[in-house]
């Protein structure tokens, strides 16, 4: 490694008195340093009082990654966690893009830490480097007699803070390949005691999330929407609105996907979209009901499927089928889903006084939304600046490719004079109602059996609403017509399956469609996980060591599945349940994680199932903060079950039924009774956790009930399957 | 017409319409946003704040009816002893994921333990039922509970 005094060493000398040391990337790429942060997009500030903050550039939803990404700076600059701050980052494609998505500053996928890790850890080693450089120069010392530890440095009879060196630090050019710890020299990474560096502020109110947004003189706008789906509105009568209090006015989106009603506060605007009167040209919207769309599905899982996922002998497959000892046969429905974070959508737009527009926002893809505000506002995206502050949870929902609730906050600025901020506000109602549904699916799948109960054939039909099919991913996850997210979990499935073959059909929209927290393995996971315990059962054969016949051991993919199959089945003592009990078992590969979850219930669907028990392994590799993944795997679990247990979205005519919790029930502190989740240590980069928690959790559930109940159930949710739940 | 209002010890006079739920003058009007807006319908239990030192949704409790009550939101239950025990447990045992809901979770549990010093798990499963977090906390906020009754039996 070497240092060099750069010639930007006036800038140290003008910051002396307040100095701070910024760790980052030029717009080229390349890790820099500098005493502002106007000249480099940082990952780590250091004040001169020895503060450091890392500046996240992922959303914090809740999956911890503030946290996360303070970790790996911590780890290697040398501070304890309670020395550490975080800040979001601004809307940069250019630096804070997720390496994973390309030029694209995002969050999603359960990639936080599998694209950062390196990064991260590379900005607090380069930071560590100067600071060491800086002190060793002053001291006369040798650098590698230093060392940061707690934030001071140490070493050749010296101890200072870092703070001291940050000047100095700032002058230097960063190490172009700082040396990053081995695992085995890490404190931080991989620590359980670890703890969140956002606690204290979630448990006392004052964490401020997007909808806690208050600018001076701001008018909250609220949408009136149609009922029908893709209905426009083409007039409006506001003469009893005006009778509202705090009403200001009311205007036609230019889209004409409804009308903006602008009022004083948020009361005051969903009491006058009340007393709107809108007049809808429907002519041109939706007109199916749920119904319509799944007998789509069905009778497409009965014709020939439009792609062949793998290119797959399908001739051979229905061979084998037809000389089978047995043919285990299931469809499946998988209902259109609602991600129902508790913080209903919103952001707030402003124009500051030197007439640029900052945007508040707890948006998982920055950079979307950025053009989306450029294109509407005909602003230049450089005058636009994007404030990323928490989210109250997503699930997926504020990713949408469209960027469409900043759109329509952006539609309704556009309209006024924006000398007054403008707070676009959902209710829940709106919220639940907007569409960017998980899609409706079917699944139909054929399992042939020799006569020793192995499996000779998997005809397994695929047909549904796909996602990112027309988006600006489509180029990343479009393979030769095929909707990478229709059929992930079962063609890419870990599972060495003899004659498999995967067809797909996609399925005209009704609605808007959206990933939503484990995007296609929400019903892949779920059919091949209960398609596999049919057939075990169907074998004779034990389900955990049956699956297990599938993952021989010789792939690194398979004997990582098996892994923590074997350790769910261990630590739940699979195979003898409390009295009165039974278990059901699944696992899953999903964002580069294997999860194996075993649910454990009592009772009987008639009388009520009781979630006694989730026992969950995952291997995330690296599990920078193990506690984080745990609360993931406890969260994700909640999230597949919950909606699994009682929740869909179903149209009327092309019109919402359900409007608010009350007919969205979400999961409740009662539904499951304890969950212990077990975290695999590994060696290999950290994959996700957000999401791989979710797709096992269902299924388990299913084949528990159906170990109780022989009851299977193919149809979602499980309540209108025939399950009452205690 | 202005209404007075007793919150966190303090008065406030606020110029809203009695009708106005509580939820909307201490969010909009007093700008203290601990207290959120989930569903607007006493569903999910965001909302809730003290009446009198009982747990109320403050989206279906309306302004004209508090005016003589004492009001608590969660800036200032840590002064109570409860709250101080829950926050407390709150953070060491990282029960908080998106933290929306969390607000409410406390100020619902502050309720349970005020009349419950020692619930069961089956207690606070059926106190906390109305109270949703859609990150699933559950576990850690069954956890956290247990965990703030042992620090006040301390």
């Amino acid at each position: 490694m070497t240092l060099t005094t750069s010639r930007r060493g006036f800038l140290a000398a003008t910051a002396a008195t307040g100095a701070v040391l910024f760790v980052g990337l030029r717009p080229g790429g390349a890790m820099a340093a500098a005493a502002t942060d106007t000249s480099l997009n940082p990952f780590v500030r250091i004040d001169a009082d020895g503060r450091v903050t890392a500046i996240i550039k992922h959303v914090e939803m809740g999956q911890g990654p503030s946290t996360g990404l303070a970790t790996l700076i911590a780890e290697e600059l040398g501070m304890r966690m309670d020395q550490m701050a975080y800040d979001f980052a601004p809307s940069n494609p250019q630096v804070y893009n997720n390496l994973l998505f390309g030029p694209m500053q995002g969050t999603g996928g359960s990639t936080a830490m599998a694209n950062s890790f390196e990064q991260y850890r590379r900005a607090g080693a380069a930071a560590r480097e100067m600071l060491i450089a800086a002190a060793a120069q002053e001291w006369g010392v040798d650098a590698g007699s230093l060392d940061i530890v707690d934030g001071r440095i140490t070493g050749a009879g010296q101890d200072a803070s870092i703070g001291d060196f940050v000047a100095a630090a700032s002058a230097l050019d960063a190490p172009a390949e700082p040396r990053l710890k081995e695992a085995s020299e890490f404190r931080l990474i991989g620590n359980a005691d670890v703890r969140r560096l956002d606690s204290a502020a979630k448990g006392n109110g004052t964490a401020k999330f997007a909808i806690d947004t208050y600018l001076p003189n701001q008018m909250v706008v609220m949408i009136a929407r149609p009922a029908q789906r893709g209905a426009t509105a083409t007039d409006f009568d506001d003469s009893a609105a005006t009778e509202v209090a705090g009403f200001i006015r009311a205007a036609l989106l230019p889209n004409a996907a409804g009308v903006a009603v602008y009022a004083e506060n948020t009361w005051s605007a969903m009491q006058a979209r009340d007393a709107l009167d809108v007049t809808w040209d429907t002519s041109a919207a939706e007109t199916r009901s749920s119904e319509d769309i799944r007998d789509e599905i069905m009778v497409a899982l009965d014709a020939e499927p439009t792609y062949n996922v793998t290119g797959a002998d399908r001739a051979a497959t229905d061979a084998a089928l037809a000389e089978a000892d047995q043919v285990v046969e299931q469809t499946f429905y998988f209902p259109l889903l609602a991600h129902a974070a508790l913080e209903p959508l919103n952001c707030t737009i402003e124009q500051t006084e030197d007439g640029r527009v900052v945007l508040h926002d707890g948006t998982q893809i920055p950079t979307l939304v950025h053009g989306a505000l450029a294109q509407i506002l005909e602003m230049p995206m450089e005058q636009i600046e994007i404030n990323t502050v928490l989210a109250g949870g997503s699930f997926g929902r504020r990713a949408t490719p469209q960027a469409d609730y900043q759109s329509e906050a952006a539609m309704a600025f556009a309209m006024t004079d924006r000398s007054r901020p403008v707070k676009l506000v959902y209710s829940r109602e709106d919220d639940m109602r907007a569409g960017y549904y998980r899609p409706a699916f079917g699944h139909k799948i054929r399992v042939g059996l020799d006569a020793g109960g192995q499996i000779t054939g998997w005809d397994h039909r695929i047909a549904g609403q796909p996602v990112i099919k027309g988006t600006p991913f489509e180029a990343a996850f479009v393979k030769d017509g095929v909707d990478h997210s229709s059929v992930e979990g079962t063609s890419d499935t870990p599972y060495r399956i003899p004659g498999a073959v995967f067809g797909l059909t996609d399925i005209e929209k009704a609605t808007t469609t959206l990933w939503w927290r484990a995007v296609g393995h929400t019903h892949t996971a779920y059919a091949m996980e209960v398609m596999m315990d049919m057939v075990a059962r169907a074998a004779g054969a034990d389900p955990v060591a049956y699956r297990l016949q599938y993952l021989d051991a010789d792939g690194a993919d398979q004997a990582r599945m098996a892994g923590v199959l074997r350790l769910a089945a261990e630590k739940a003592g699979w195979g003898n349940p409390q009295d009165g009990r039974a278990q059901g078992v699944a696992v899953h590969k999903s964002f580069g994680s294997y999860v194996a979850e075993v649910v454990e219930v009592s009772g009987t669907p008639e009388d009520g199932i009781r979630i006694e028990k989730v026992t969950c392994a995952v291997d995330c590799g690296i599990a920078v903060n193990p506690d984080t993944v745990k609360a993931q795997m406890e969260g994700g679990i909640g999230y597949g079950i919950g909606h699994n247990m009682r929740d869909q979205i179903t149209l009327t005519d092309g019109v919402v039924d359900q409007y608010n919790y009350p007919d969205y029930e979400p999961l409740r502190i009662g539904d499951i009774g304890e969950i212990e989740v077990h975290v695999v240590p590994s060696t290999a980069p950290p994959s996700g956790a957000g999401e791989p928690g979710t797709p096992p959790a269902a299924p388990a559930l299913a084949n528990a009930i159906a170990a109780v109940s022989d009851l299977r159930i193919g149809s979602l949710p499980m309540d209108e399957a025939g399950v009452s739940f205690a | 017409m202005a209404i007075s209002l007793n919150l966190n010890g303090q008065t406030h006079s606020v110029e809203a319409d009695p009708d106005t739920p509580l939820l909307w003058v201490i969010r909009d009007e007093l700008k203290m946003t601990g207290t959120k807006f989930g569903c607007g319908v006493a569903s999910c239990g965001a909302c809730t704040v003290h009446l009198n030192g009982e747990p109320v949704r403050s989206c279906q409790t309306y302004l004209g009816d508090v005016e003589d009550a004492e009001i608590t939101t969660i800036e200032a239950i840590g002064e109570d002893r409860i709250g101080a025990a829950l926050q407390q447990a709150w953070v060491e045992l990282d029960v908080v994921q998106c933290g929306y809901c969390q607000s409410g979770q406390i100020m619902s549990a502050v309720g349970l333990l005020a009349e419950n010093p020692k619930p069961s798990a089956e207690e606070i499963d059926s106190y906390m039922h109305g109270n949703a977090c859609r990150c699933a906390t559950y576990q850690r906020i069954r956890a956290g509970i247990e965990r703030a009754s042992e620090i006040l039996e301390a």
